[in-house]
């Protein structure tokens, strides 16, 4: 692929190391990590060696995926040719139980990427790591990279400690309408709950197929909790979420909705609805069908072309070479996809787009 | 709760032309719970009445999210001479089988289900005690009726037990889990439960509801009642997830799964994504020797109720397409408010075989299968039910969500 304009939703830069973020924290803290011999915050969200946390040739012998710009430009923004790409560092942040020290970490990658990357190549774009332990704290750092223009989104993860249509979670997300960033969830889990509904699975790939729930769930949350009745303008952004499940969620949602909306009387659209007008959702992984016919199907059963939004999801292995989107799509349906359907949802990048 | 039925009137006694149908989930309580302790041994009658069930949940009594109407039942299901809806064979007789025409209805006991009880002797206990009463108390006055016995499914030896009690018992068809338990049902701690259902013949129902003292997400526990319920869509993919990639369903061929009231929509995109992230990740298992799509497509059954209701109605016919039209079971999931009536339950115009499938052939050749022929009641209920007096007494007041 290489069509002109593309923006690649989400990709995925490494913190070398810990080292790396120490210039961009005050002495204090860089004291606490050298004294309490902290680890760098790696999760079990990406293990270093899993075929699924780096594609094989994305994957160097010595250091990390995705960890220097050079590899970034050589892997991705060169070979793919995309106009803007979409920077979501899945540092271990938000495993912390400190609010402080989370507030500290978040700091330091958001200044780390405004320096390594935002600064050095002027096609990237970033999300804004927030520590989410503190609502406070997080819009504070919200209220902080959203003075930089390149900081274009607020990223969360798919799991933590309270379903995040929960109230206590709104200052965020009016901070985030107040600055016109969207709110990007992301795959990943604090793992302060346990990856699933049903308890702490045995295999990874269990973790990682469960992904999907944990953004059913949100979807479910945020509709339910009345978050885009409150704030009508707000996008969400669905990231490495899959989106093949989105019809059948939207069914049962829907049905439940016509049945109990009685509990939840503020909720005065469809979930149909409120989806197609304030949730996104970005291209990899596809979980496709087996065949063709039926992938058409289900992007039938979407019901809208304009939900998806261009993804590779570098350095993750989603797919082989160059086949970032999925064979059999129309081209006006990949313009949608990689063109119009992003610089719609991200308000800051239409300033700097043509 | 078909979108289809919202404003149709009660059932009516059937035309005699109207096919004979299964209806995979029926639920059924004891009109008081203390008619269950004629079944129950005197410590166990002590320990209730003093300590309750304790549930891995809050409440004495009652669900943790209060549901949407009393009982969580219909209006209409409340029997005229009193008690709770479910709970008077003959006004079930009336109300629901003759009117719906049902040849075979399998009976799902949830009210309670004590599997996940806290106390494994309890729920040991008490899984026997509602099992004998089922049997002698519904199946055996009402032939059309077969039971699912419940079984204490967090002890696995406890259960395993109760299988081979019933094992070739005519009444009994099916082994019944709830979905939400302390370790996710692939787990290995629960693979003696498959292999003796297996053993026995029968296919293991897992209804969706219970507690497994998770949180009921990922992500904590959600504020409202619509929630719990559409996260049942949620728990059921991962259990599903566990049992395919822990490879029970390579360990044991004959393991049939049914999923009870869990819906059906998620299933392909979910078998996709298994699919999918089994070939990046098959180092990690290895006692895989199929995708896991061929395991679904070859173990897994699924109840209808809650019928998916996508608009336009055509896409549920691809979904069915992807599922298999030989995996789903009508169920109405009578007494309770979401019930989907059978005259308007699928929006599609179905051909002859498909009705025929979709409406009682599946059911019967998943649950009718020849198993032996042991009828009666097993000698530990007579036993019991001979040394007991039967004990009338005021609403207990400790029932169990559904």
């Amino acid at each position: 692929m290489n069509i002109p304009g593309a923006i690649d939703c989400d990709i995925h830069p490494s913190i070398p190391g810990l080292d790396a973020l120490l210039p961009y924290m005050p002495d204090t803290w860089r004291e606490i990590i050298q004294i309490r011999g902290i680890d760098g915050l790696n999760s079990i969200s990406y293990p270093a060696r899993s075929p699924l946390t780096a594609r094989p040739d994305w994957s160097p012998e010595k250091g990390k995926p995705a960890a220097t710009l050079a590899q970034i430009q050589r892997e991705c923004l060169d070979p793919f040719g995309s106009a803007i790409a979409i920077c979501n560092c899945l540092y271990g942040v938000q495993l912390l139980f400190s609010e402080d020290m989370a507030a500290a970490f978040a700091r330091a990658v958001n200044g780390w990427m405004a320096a390594e990357l935002l600064d050095r190549d002027p096609r990237l774009r970033a999300s804004i790591v927030v520590p989410i332990q503190n609502v406070e704290l997080a819009v504070d750092e919200i209220e902080r990279c959203a003075q930089d223009p390149r900081f274009v989104q607020v990223l969360l993860l798919a799991s933590g400690d309270h379903p995040l249509g929960k109230r206590m979670y709104w200052p965020i997300y009016a901070a985030a309408a107040r600055h016109k960033l969207p709110i990007g969830i992301h795959a990943g889990s604090n793992y302060h709950n346990p990856p699933t509904a049903v308890g702490w699975p045995s295999y990874y790939t269990e973790d990682y197929v469960a992904q999907a729930q944990a953004f059913q769930s949100q979807l479910t949350s945020l509709f339910c909790e009345g978050v885009f009745n409150r704030y009508p303008d707000l996008k969400v952004v669905l990231l490495e979420s899959g989106w093949t499940w989105l019809p059948a969620h939207l069914w049962r949602l829907t049905k439940y909705w016509r049945g109990l909306r009685m509990e939840i009387p503020w909720a005065d659209r469809s979930p149909a609805d409120v989806v197609r007008s304030n949730v996104r959702l970005s291209l990899q992984p596809t979980d496709a069908p087996p065949d063709a016919a039926s992938l058409q199907r289900i992007i039938e059963h979407l019901q809208s072309d304009e939900l998806l939004l261009f993804s590779t999801d570098y350095p993750h292995w989603q797919f082989d070479g160059m086949a970032a989107i999925p064979a059999g799509l129309s081209p006006a349906l990949v313009r949608k996809i990689t063109v119009d359907n992003p610089r719609a949802t991200y308000a800051r990048l239409m300033e700097l787009v043509r | 709760m078909n979108v289809q039925n919202a404003h149709s009137a009660a059932p009516q006694p059937a035309a005699a032309s109207r096919m004979a149908i299964a209806d995979c989930d029926i639920h059924h309580s004891p009109r008081d719970f203390k008619m269950l302790y004629p079944y129950l041994e005197p410590r166990w009658r002590d320990h209730l009445d003093q300590f309750g069930m304790r549930r891995r949940m809050g409440n004495y009594s009652g669900p943790q999210y209060p549901k949407s109407q009393p009982d969580a039942s219909r209006r209409d299901a409340w029997p005229p001479g009193g008690g709770r809806p479910g709970s008077n064979l003959d006004f079930m007789r009336t109300h629901h089988l003759d009117a719906n025409n049902i040849e075979l209805g399998i009976l799902t006991m949830i009210r309670p289900h004590p599997g996940g009880f806290q106390n494994v002797d309890l729920s040991a206990a008490l899984c026997r005690a509602i099992n004998d009463w089922q049997v002698a108390e519904w199946t055996q006055p009402e032939p059309r009726l077969k039971a699912s016995i419940v079984v204490p499914y967090e002890d696995a030896a406890a259960s395993v037990a109760e299988i081979e009690r019933w094992a070739g018992h005519r009444d009994v068809v099916q082994v019944l889990l709830l979905s939400r338990t302390v370790e996710p049902l692939g787990n290995r701690r629960y693979w003696p439960i498959y292999e003796a259902a297996a053993a026995a013949g029968l296919p293991v129902g897992i209804h969706a509801f219970g507690n497994g003292g998770q949180p009921t997400s990922s992500t904590g526990w959600s504020s409202f009642y619509i929630e719990d319920m559409v996260g049942h869509a949620q728990s059921c993919q991962s259990l599903v997830s566990s049992m395919v990639l822990e490879g029970i369903f390579a360990r044991v061929p004959a393991l049939r799964v049914v999923l009870i009231e869990a819906g059906f929509g998620w299933l392909p995109p979910l078998a996709w994504r298994l699919d999918r992230n089994w070939s990046r990740l098959r180092a990690e298992l290895p006692h895989l020797h199929r995708l896991p799509s061929e395991y679904i497509r070859d173990h897994i059954w699924l109840t209808t109720q809650p019928m998916e209701e996508p608009e336009p109605s055509a896409h549920l016919r691809d979904t069915i397409d992807w599922i298999g039209w030989d995996k789903l079971l009508f169920a109405t999931d009578y007494p309770h408010w979401d019930y989907d009536d059978p005259r308007t339950a699928i929006p599609l115009r179905l051909s002859a075989e498909e009705r025929e499938a979709f409406f009682i052939s599946n059911a019967q050749a998943l649950y009718l299968r020849p198993q032996g022929d042991r009828p009666g009641t097993p000698d530990s209920v007579t036993r019991t039910r001979q040394k007991e007096t039967f004990m009338h007494t005021t609403p207990h007041g400790q029932e169990m969500p559904r």
